[in-house]
């Protein structure tokens, strides 16, 4: 059996700081109350407040931030002769050792989904690999699911380890933390909390019941086929889309969507020189495709929305096995037009064609 | 770098699906995918009032050394502070002193590089991409078809399978632009139309005082042409426009969509398959791609 601790409420600190000493950073969900209340994940320092709650923002930035740094370049002039201008580069990246404290199964299934195509790709993506390798998960089971919470449909559901190091369960006023990974395993050795085998079994009911308290799921499996097969249906999914505002919120919440785009930042002169940068990218927005001669294959909304749901459901799943949607919900909960990528995969399910 | 004989038949297949992409068969870059190698520009030929051509070296002489890629792969050409765009490579992979690429001046990217001078910086990331399977085409007619800048990419696969003419059976190119003017590489369009290896055609849309060719949209001249589609593979490249209307022209002359072959592209960041801009459906076009049959597309969502 993989080891399995107890921390009671009032040691959280103390834990936090035991993390800390392990990684450079120790992200944890804390309340931001500007005009909305919102949990985020931010490094913990001593004295923060900590809410075991589901953040509002997914914890991606642990592995993609939304900016980074992918080389700097420096270019500098021969003295002697101006014209001739060396350019030099750094491609070193920039990875902190992480911790993340409380995230919910759907976020760490999200990890899983961002690792194949930056890991298992072509190409491997050192600056994606560089923070992974050194990223630490505990994740917090859900005693239940909102009413947006979809996580069983795709494979999911309260208790999934999936991409997980440390499985928490909250027990009363207590959790209980079982180690899933090797990385995970060797922190719970190393602390220094009392064993909390005898509780296990009472964890293991919080979580049946928490499976239990759900809606049945629907049978997803044709999905991808479905989907694909929609493609040349415009007026499917000028209905499912038309309420789209293509503002993006749905993919900066997304645990699973990565695509980005690469800037370059200054000249290159001067003593810092210049950055080319990765930011996170929205393909919702109609420049993401668009083409310097003005051609754009993505144009309209319909199409854009369109790729979005078969990237998650039927691309994404035809060469990696499986979707890339975790059934967080956080793109149903924040839409302002309330659209549900549910029922247009459920649409796409029932339609005949 | 050595490339497999049996993974050459994947080109001219439909992509497999489910399949995690195996690229033993292409030159891939090294290292860190996304940092450029620092090349010098060492020479700017004007084209046409739009098109420069630039030849670049790889500032270390080593990485110059063993640079090695196959006909119709691509690099993405950087101005540091700019940013990064694909182009095609095209000068032959026989010739080891210089990267060639062709640029169409349409943004910010491209109007930076044609402010380019010799002796200017630039960052190459490349090869990238598949490429022109023509180990597979050893025994057969060529018939090339370039429209406008389209003709880069033709120019480096027509000159590698020149080179090795005893292989090949007859070579054809027409190539179409909007006027004389609007003609690449029109310093050695003489020597291709004299050379009694290829059988060249030219055309513009519109009649021009002194134009000894062809007048014609390219696929009305194409069809006036009629190459034979027996043992002949069509391989094109030009705008979307005349791609449109050029595969309708080879589909009437009796080319199957297996011997018609194109390369695309599509607006690209990463080069690698990961920032989702470049897809369609689930292939993408600089890992998939750029090199693609019309069989292969056709076997794909419908949205260039």
């Amino acid at each position: 059996m993989s080891t399995i601790r107890i921390l009671a409420s009032d040691g959280l600190p103390a834990f936090l700081s035991f993390l800390s000493q392990k990684h450079q950073r120790v992200l944890v969900p804390v309340v931001k109350s500007a005009n909305k209340r919102s949990v985020i994940f931010e490094p913990w320092r001593a004295g923060m407040p900590v809410v075991l709650e589901k953040a509002t923002v997914p914890p991606k930035e642990a592995v993609l931030p939304q900016c980074e740094t992918l080389l700097t370049y420096k270019k500098s002039k021969n003295q002697e002769d101006l014209g001739d201008i060396t350019v030099s580069l750094d491609d070193t990246p920039e990875a902190l050792s992480t911790a993340i404290f409380a995230c919910r199964p759907c976020d760490a299934r999200g990890f899983r989904v961002l690792d194949r195509p930056f890991l298992n790709g072509l190409f491997p993506d050192p600056y994606y690999k560089a923070r992974r390798e050194s990223l630490t998960v505990f994740t917090i089971t859900c005693s239940s699911g909102c009413n947006t919470c979809f996580c069983h449909w795709v494979g999911g559901g309260p208790s999934s380890p999936e991409g997980s190091d440390v499985l928490m369960t909250k027990i009363e006023e207590a959790l209980m933390l079982q180690a899933i990974s090797p990385a995970g395993e060797a922190l719970l050795k190393d602390c220094d909390l009392p064993d909390g085998r005898d509780i296990f079994p009472r964890a293991e009911a919080a979580r049946k019941a928490a499976w239990a308290s759900l809606a049945p799921a629907p049978d997803l499996k044709q999905a991808p086929q479905k989907i694909a097969a929609l493609f040349g249906n415009d007026d499917f999914w000028q209905s499912q889309t038309s309420g789209c505002l293509s503002c993006g919120a749905c993919t900066y919440l997304c645990p699973a969507c990565y695509c980005f785009n690469i800037t370059d930042e200054g000249d290159g002169f001067g003593v810092h020189g210049g950055r080319r940068l990765r930011s996170w990218d929205n393909c919702m927005s109609s420049l993401f495709t668009h083409e310097a001669s003005g051609h754009n294959p993505r144009m309209l909304k319909t199409p854009r929305m369109r790729n979005r749901v078969s990237h998650k459901f039927s691309t994404y799943p035809e060469n990696w096995g499986t979707f890339s949607c975790n059934g967080c919900g956080r793109c149903i909960s924040n839409c302002p037009v309330s659209l549900d990528i549910r029922a247009i995969v459920l649409a796409a399910l029932d339609n005949a064609g | 770098m050595a490339t497999k004989k049996t993974k050459n038949a994947r080109a001219a297949e439909p992509l497999p699906k489910n399949a995690v992409r195996n690229c033993s068969d292409r030159p891939m870059p090294s290292g860190n995918p996304y940092k450029p190698a620092v090349a010098t520009v060492t020479e700017v030929i004007h084209e046409t009032a739009a098109i420069k051509t630039l030849r670049v070296v790889l500032d270390d002489p080593a990485v110059m050394a063993a640079f090695h890629y196959e006909p119709g792969q691509v690099g993405q050409l950087s101005v540091f502070g700019v940013g990064e765009s694909t182009f095609v490579i095209n000068s032959p992979p026989s010739q080891k002193k210089y990267l060639q690429f062709s640029v169409m001046q349409a943004g910010e990217v491209t109007a930076a590089i044609h402010r380019l001078t010799t002796g200017d910086k630039v960052g190459v990331r490349a090869p990238l991409g598949n490429f022109f399977p023509w180990r597979d085409w050893r025994g057969k007619n060529i018939f090339f078809v370039g429209g406008g800048i389209g003709i880069a990419p033709l120019r480096v696969i027509m000159l590698h399978l020149l080179e090795r003419m005893a292989d090949y059976g007859k070579i054809s190119l027409l190539y179409g632009a909007r006027s004389p003017r609007d003609m690449a590489y029109s310093y050695e369009i003489e020597g291709w139309l004299h050379n009694h290896d290829l059988d060249c055609t030219l055309c513009i849309d519109a009649p021009f005082e002194g134009w000894r060719h062809k007048v014609g949209l390219i696929p009305n001249v194409l069809l006036n042409l009629a190459p034979d589609p027996t043992n002949c593979i069509a391989v094109l490249c030009g705008p979307p426009i005349m791609i449109k209307f050029t595969l309708q022209a080879l589909e009437k002359l009796g080319f199957l969509p297996e011997n018609i072959v194109t390369t695309l592209e599509k607006r690209m960041k990463c080069g690698i398959g990961i920032c989702g801009r470049c897809n369609i459906g689930g292939r993408y076009i600089c890992i998939d791609g750029p090199v693609f049959t019309l069989k292969q597309l056709q076997a794909l969502p419908q949205e260039l």
